[in-house]
């Protein structure tokens, strides 16, 4: 991704530097060949000139069009991660970036990652506008409160890279930097094992679905008060007012918070919030296990 | 003219004496001075806070001062340029000063109102000082929620609502302009022979009144949720944070406009002056300015890519983005092709205008690849959107001002100012300000976040030679207020027109009489006539006074 970035950025300094040294040299050559010789000079007009007009407007909108198209093809590629990707859970508050590997490491303003594998970050705030960026993979995006924010990248090379918060949040905002280690595949499962007694991410879920008390309404069934949420993920929702919603990671989290939003079609609307009542990172883990219920084994392994 | 007739004879600054001939004037001319002073004290303040943040910033480490106090410096330096220096400076100043001499008008067309529009600036401004004095603000000039509206534990109020209450001054001084232009214009000039600094100061207008409301509500909802803890935007309280931005930048992203179209204005005078030619293209010029206005409101956008709005949205605001670069690159060779055969003379003015037109090209193709959406999701809140608008708004807009500024100097003082200091000046502004800026672009690829208080070591030289530049800047900045103030008194005599320039303002005594005319002006053939003598192209009819 960093390098088809970069062929549009030389691509882009390649227009600019040709038109900036154009009008810089036309500007001097003028200005030395009709430089007033005499105080009583007297220029004849030129009005203009509509084929010069037409062609200046028309070959700056051409290059205009294909800088366009080019950025968004690329854009669209950045906010739409491969079915492969490898997810990770990032909450971010004023200053520290919390990560959460669906393994069940968790880190603090690092993010330990292998190497040629696409990595897919679901992102929110705990307080105000973040922005994870990290220059060496030519990537950023805002994290906000209140919702999910995604997108994903692939690194190629190990290392060490620089983690930045690029949206001002409050005093210490240069101060909420990290590092993003990139390693050899092989290293980066020895390094998931390296903490003892780590569950993972859906299993975590399950425990807090079951200490909320999820489960005694969201029956596998279907036959309980609430919806069966067995293969739930990304799939359409009937709504009661007669919409329909694909059941991402921001439909989920609201559906906790929020649960009168949107009430699902044939339930009644009884659901109590859970404001307060979990953490931000107790959210993603409930999501990673609804992710996990599907119909063919009930729960994937870990 | 010798000094004794020019004692003698009676214009719009001896007419009257004293603190309240000034303060309860209602001669636009007056006004425009009042202005003059007021901005350039604001000038200042922004430029000490600049000052403060590039010696912070000539080290990797916190040192000169804490990181809550750099925010605060940060955060005043934009809201003291934009809001009390960019957007007034030419409009409030050199458009209060010209608009109604152009068109051969004695007044704006609300004297009164013009005077009111100052005393609102005044009052804001004061209420953004007192914040200032108090401690200050910290959520940069932006105001993002809801780090402003709940998190900040800074004077946010009295700040947004010093902004608030200036922009009715934006907005007066905007309705004004446009019923002066569309009124008051002498017989026979007509729209298509208006100079083209009144298109600007038009559709600058435009902005005025139909932008400004919307920052106003913007803000004091943002006043609203801090003070009454009402949810609009903290999804906390129910709201929602990126409904703040779209607001924000429906507004803030026309300013830009606000602040470059009148220096274009500026820069179509300057260029036709000092090469004795008409433009180039003159409708193409004037329609461009217009279009600015209008495309300007549908790119806001663009300054959230990575915001969390739909890829969609982005995509239809980068093509509309795109389509705002045209017309402006039209003006750029527009004015490029003015100077082909023309007679060009490297007065001070002129140095300024072939600055801007090479600062702001720059300015304008580095815009491009901030509307390119990918390259905009790795650039975007870096220095290089700090360098970015830094030469649209200072190497565009701020080097139109003084060039502005310089040109008519002699008509407003009716003296000149001293030619070899104001060549040195233009030349060291330039310098300083491509030393200053042109770093901050490498910066920005590199990925340097903008408003680090504390970075990366490797930025460091970057950022050294970005406050070197600063240095010199400083001093190209000082120098025009000190020979200014002494032209004040010891300048030559101007005469009317010393520039042998067209435009009806140069055809009446410099000073200008109050009523600006003796008798109206008839004018009979477009702006920008060089190539004829100014009784072709304006005749005199009856007496002004009836």
């Amino acid at each position: 991704m960093a390098v088809r970035l970069d062929a549009l950025l030389y691509f882009l300094l390649a227009v600019a530097g040709f038109f900036a040294t154009l009008i810089c040299v036309l500007i001097v050559a003028f200005v030395i060949k009709y430089r007033r010789r005499s105080e009583d000079e007297r220029p004849q007009p030129i009005l203009g000139d509509l084929r010069l007009e037409i062609f200046w407007t028309v070959v700056p909108l051409g290059l205009t069009m294909i800088m366009f198209v080019w950025g968004a093809r690329l854009f669209y590629i950045t906010y739409h991660p491969p079915r492969d990707s490898l997810e990770i859970n990032v909450v971010a508050k004023q200053w520290m970036w919390k990560v959460q590997h669906p393994e069940g490491r968790s880190e603090i303003d690092e993010l330990h990652i292998p190497m040629a594998r696409p990595i897919k970050l679901i992102l929110t705030s705990q307080d105000v506008i973040h922005d994870f960026f990290v220059p060496a993979f030519r990537v950023k995006m805002d994290v906000l409160p209140g919702r999910y924010t995604t997108f994903w990248f692939e690194a190629t090379k190990p290392g060490v890279y620089h983690l930045f918060c690029a949206q001002y949040c409050g005093t210490q905002h240069s101060g909420m930097v990290g590092r993003i280690v990139v390693m050899e595949p092989a290293r980066y499962q020895t390094w998931l094992s390296g903490e003892t007694a780590v569950i993972s991410m859906a299993s975590a879920g399950e425990k807090l679905f079951q200490r909320l008390a999820c489960n005694t309404c969201h029956l596998e069934s279907g036959a309980g008060r609430g919806p069966s949420l067995v293969g739930l993920f990304g799939k359409k929702v009937q709504l009661q007012s007669g919409q329909t919603v694909t059941a991402d990671e921001n439909y989920i989290r609201e559906s906790i918070l929020e649960p009168q939003a949107k009430i699902t079609a044939g339930y009644p609307p009884i659901m109590p919030t859970f404001k307060g009542l979990v953490s931000e990172d107790g959210i993603m883990q409930i999501v990673a296990y609804i992710k996990s219920l599907t119909h063919e084994g009930t729960q994937a392994k870990k | 003219m010798n000094t004794q007739t020019m004692e003698r004879r009676q214009h719009y600054l001896n007419v009257s004496y004293g603190i309240k001939s000034w303060l309860f004037t209602t001669d636009h001319k007056r006004i425009a001075w009042l202005y003059l002073i007021s901005i350039t004290f604001f000038f200042f303040i922004g430029g000490l806070f600049a000052t403060l943040i590039r010696l912070e910033l000539l080290t990797p480490q916190g040192d000169l001062v804490q990181a809550e106090t750099y925010n605060k410096l940060f955060t005043m330096h934009g809201v003291t340029m934009i809001f009390f220096f960019l957007i007034p400076s030419i409009p409030a100043v050199l458009g209060n000063f010209l608009v109604p001499m152009m068109i051969g008008a004695r007044d704006l067309a609300f004297p009164r109102l013009n005077l009111a529009s100052w005393y609102i600036f005044i009052l804001g401004g004061l209420f953004t000082l007192t914040a200032a004095a108090a401690g200050g603000v910290d959520t940069g000039w932006t105001f993002y929620t809801p780090y402003s509206s709940i998190y900040s534990n800074t004077n946010v109020a009295l700040t947004v609502m010093g902004i608030f209450t200036t922009g009715f001054s934006s907005i007066l001084t905007g309705l004004n302009f446009v019923v002066t232009i569309h009124r008051m214009r002498a017989p026979g000039l007509t729209w298509f022979r208006l100079p083209l600094f009144i298109w600007a100061m038009y559709a600058t207008s435009i902005i005025f009144i139909l932008g400004t409301p919307v920052i106003a509500i913007a803000l004091t909802l943002v006043a609203v949720e801090r003070l009454f803890h009402l949810g609009i935007f903290d999804p906390a309280f129910g709201g929602d944070p990126v409904l703040f931005q779209h607001l924000f930048w429906f507004y803030s992203h026309p300013a830009v406009y606000i602040m470059i179209l009148p220096a274009m204005g500026v820069e179509s005078e300057l260029i036709t002056c000092f090469s004795r030619k008409r433009p180039f293209g003159y409708g193409f010029i004037a329609f461009s300015s217009v279009a600015i206005a209008v495309i300007g409101f549908l790119v806001w956008g663009h300054h959230m890519f990575v915001a969390g709005q739909s890829v969609h949205a982005g995509m239809v605001f980068s093509l509309l983005s795109m389509l705002v670069a045209i017309p402006s690159a039209i003006k750029v060779f527009n004015w490029t092709a003015t100077l082909y055969k023309g007679s060009i003379a490297l007065d001070a003015p002129m140095l300024y205008a072939l600055g801007f037109i090479g600062l702001f090209t720059i300015g304008g193709l580095t815009g491009l690849f901030l509307a390119t959406l990918a390259v905009d999701v790795h650039v975007h809140d870096t220095y290089f959107v700090i360098a970015h608008f830094h030469y649209i708004m200072v190497g565009g807009a701020v080097m139109g001002y003084l060039g502005g500024i310089h040109f008519w100097w002699p008509k407003m003082t009716g003296r000149t100012y001293p030619e070899p200091w104001a060549r040195v000046a233009a030349l060291i502004i330039f310098v300083g300000f491509n030393l200053t800026f042109f770093p901050q672009f490498v910066l920005g690829f590199l990925g340097m976040p903008r408003r680090y208080h504390v970075y990366p070591p490797e930025f460091q030289v970057l950022n050294v030679m970005s406050s070197a530049g600063a240095s010199i800047l400083a001093v190209g900045y000082i120098l025009p207020l000190l020979y200014l103030i002494w032209s004040l008194r010891y300048g030559a005599i101007a005469g009317a027109n010393p520039w042998r320039a067209r435009g009806l303002e140069w055809e009446t005594p410099s000073p200008p009489p109050t009523d600006n005319f003796e008798v109206t002006p008839i004018v009979t053939e477009g702006a920008y006539a060089y190539e004829k003598e100014p009784e072709e192209v304006y005749t005199f009819g009856e007496p002004a006074r009836v």
